[in-house]
């Protein structure tokens, strides 16, 4: 394919921008769990996946309605975070992030082995379309135009719930000093849990929106989880808006570099971008906080 | 230190009959269990080159691209310049190093350790699977690509040995025994206790007068120069190179949970971990198949079974176990010595 700056070029920037909102969407969760509250959970990917399948079950084998399928597979997901941080963290919680970037690294195998032993390694496909539209001679699909929307709202209510809410203000604090905040008299294992259930909300909604776009493998994590994590880290960990910014380089990375290569080298560029940027700025590409 | 020469050779006297023993005791399987012995050794020595590094702390994610390299670039120079292997495998352990040096140098320079360290090594090994899938016209892509057949039989030239599986299993037994013999000379030397201190605090390292980036790069060579000739191996013996058997996110994650599961602060802790991990994986496999009640319950989904349990063991080793399997028998054995 050609790259001139035609119509294709500005087609590849707006499908950048869309592209970005699934990313900013898919990294948010994380970025409260491994940014704000400093917990490494390497498989949150498998998270995701988890939502995935678990609106597949909801929708194409119970036959539930789609707003229903996705809160069952919001809340199945945030169940797992739950449990995720209970059975896994917490022992860890004082041991060195690398044991728990390890442990969680664990999980990865058992969530894939679960999904396959549950599912099967075929790809399974909603079936839902919300289908395209067109602007001009540009094409775009409606499922990632309502993903941008809800990562927007998502990226928003999330920095206002930390930032404006009692709660929120509570796992701040948590997460500068776990040592400390209990002995103010906060329930540290309820406000961990709290944490995790809306990080594990955050994959699920994210899962939500992945199954109407994509087909769901047992794999499918790996796919994407690396990328999630670069966009973490590029933003600067715990800044949610930086997040966001971080995910609409690294999409344009790969949408532009996608459409005048090949997919992967769109893919290859946005990584190398990535640990150029981490050499420059370690910080992030904003500063956290 | 007499002794524990003596132990060594002894050692691997033994594992040298290990070909006469299978040939003996179960004549009709040995090309079985012999295949079986070799995949051991190959990821055993590939476990042991990572732990070197990964035992002060230096946890790396990108192993895989180290492997990856020294598999494809061996097979490339073969298939497309026709250059032979035995100019190949140095040419790609020199790749591998230059490539581990280009990602390490700004990383220890900028500080980047821990779980940080762990996810730069990751984009670090996203971006070679990306860039062998991305030159398909070359490498074959996703599918993966051979090394074409030199012959009929075992080459010299293409140093092609899979044929003959009793010479593939020395071959592969000397490059582990030399891994093993390079990690007790980096125990005997100064840098040892140079990096022992800086896996422990780097700071402190440092003000003692530690140079820490300088003896970090130099385990990290070692590391990959020695993680690229066990893919390369890997790739002649299995005549065969695909992303998903010998370069990715995937053989990163076998490698360092492997190493971890045996204990990848002692000798042969990694290489416990490597029979551990094939064992399981071929014991799961086997019963599998056997066994009825597994099959009527899931069908061939019960071949993820033994991912599960191996999953579910990992978090409980790291948990639990930190110092893995033989790391705390070693551990438990002193204790009482000493008691």
């Amino acid at each position: 394919m050609s790259c001139s700056l035609d119509i294709f070029f500005l087609e590849a920037i707006l499908n950048g921008l869309l592209l970005a909102g699934l990313l900013a969407l898919l990294s948010l969760g994380l970025n409260l769990i491994f940014g704000v509250v400093d917990v490494v959970w390497i498989c949150y990917a498998e998270l995701v996946m988890v939502g995935m399948y678990g609106v597949y079950w909801a929708f194409a084998v119970l036959g539930l309605p789609l707003p229903l399928a996705i809160a069952l597979g919001v809340a199945f997901t945030a169940g797992a975070g739950v449990l995720l941080h209970m059975l896994v963290i917490s022992p860890l919680l004082d041991a060195p992030p690398i044991n728990q970037l390890l442990a969680t690294g664990g999980v990865i195998f058992v969530l894939q082995a679960l999904a396959t032993m549950a599912f099967g390694v075929e790809f399974r496909s909603l079936g839902v379309q919300l289908g395209s539209f067109s602007a001009g001679d540009m094409f775009f699909s409606w499922s990632r135009v309502v993903t941008l929307a809800v990562a927007i709202v998502a990226v928003v209510a999330l920095r206002f719930f930390l930032r404006r809410s009692w709660l929120g203000l509570a796992i701040l604090a948590l997460s500068q000093d776990r040592r400390v905040m209990p002995l103010m008299g906060a329930d540290a294992k309820r406000l961990y849990a709290i944490t995790s259930a809306i990080g594990g909300g955050l994959a699920g909604l994210a899962g939500a929106l992945m199954a109407m776009q994509f087909d769901t493998y047992p794999q499918i994590g790996l796919q994407f989880g690396p990328l999630i994590f670069m966009v973490c880290v590029l933003g600067g960990l715990g800044n949610i808006v930086g997040g966001l910014v971080a995910a609409v380089i690294i999409a344009q990375f790969i949408t532009i570099g996608g459409s005048c290569l090949a997919s992967e080298w769109g893919y290859a560029i946005a990584f190398l971008f990535f640990m150029v940027m981490m050499f420059i700025r370690p910080q992030g590409v904003m500063r956290a906080r | 230190m007499n002794r524990k020469i003596l132990l060594s050779t002894l050692g691997l006297v033994v594992l040298a009959c290990v070909p006469v023993l299978i040939g003996w005791v179960n004549p009709g399987g040995s090309r079985y269990y012999l295949h079986l012995a070799i995949q051991m050794l190959l990821w055993a020595q590939i476990y042991t080159a990572w732990s070197l590094m990964g035992r002060f702390g230096l946890t790396s994610l990108g192993h895989g691209a180290f492997t990856g390299i020294g598999a494809y670039a061996t097979v490339l120079l073969w298939n497309q310049l026709g250059l032979t292997p035995l100019l190949g495998i140095p040419i790609a352990v020199a790749l591998a190093v230059v490539a581990a040096l280009l990602v390490g140098y700004p990383c220890f320079l900028q500080r980047i350790k821990g779980h940080y360290f762990a996810l730069m090594t990751m984009a670090m090994v996203e971006f070679v699977r990306l860039c062998i899938v991305g030159w398909r016209g070359v490498t074959g892509g996703s599918l993966g690509t051979q090394p074409t057949r030199h012959g009929d039989g075992v080459s010299l030239y293409a140093v092609q040995f899979e044929p003959n599986r009793v010479l593939s299993y020395f071959i592969v037994l000397a490059l582990w025994a030399g891994t093993l013999y390079v990690w007790s000379r980096v125990d005997r030397s100064m840098d040892r206790l140079a990096l022992d201190a800086l896996g422990q605090d780097e700071e402190a390292a440092a003000a003692a007068g530690v140079d820490v980036t300088r003896e970090k790069l130099k385990i990290t060579a070692i590391s990959a120069a020695l993680c690229a000739l066990g893919g390369a191996l890997f790739a002649q013996y299995q005549m065969y190179v695909s992303p998903e058997t010998i370069a990715g996110l995937g053989i990163s994650l076998n490698i360092v949970f492997g190493a971890i599961a045996g204990g990848m602060g002692v000798l042969l802790g990694p290489t416990v971990g490597a029979v551990f991990t094939q064992l399981l994986s071929e014991g799961l496999r086997v019963t599998m198949q056997s066994s009825q009640v597994l099959s009527a319950l899931f069908g061939t989904r019960a071949l993820a079974l033994d991912m599960l349990v191996y999953g579910v063991l990992l978090v409980l080793f790291i948990i639990y176990m930190p110092k893995g399997i033989l790391g705390t028998l070693l551990d438990r054995f002193a204790r009482k010595r000493s008691a």
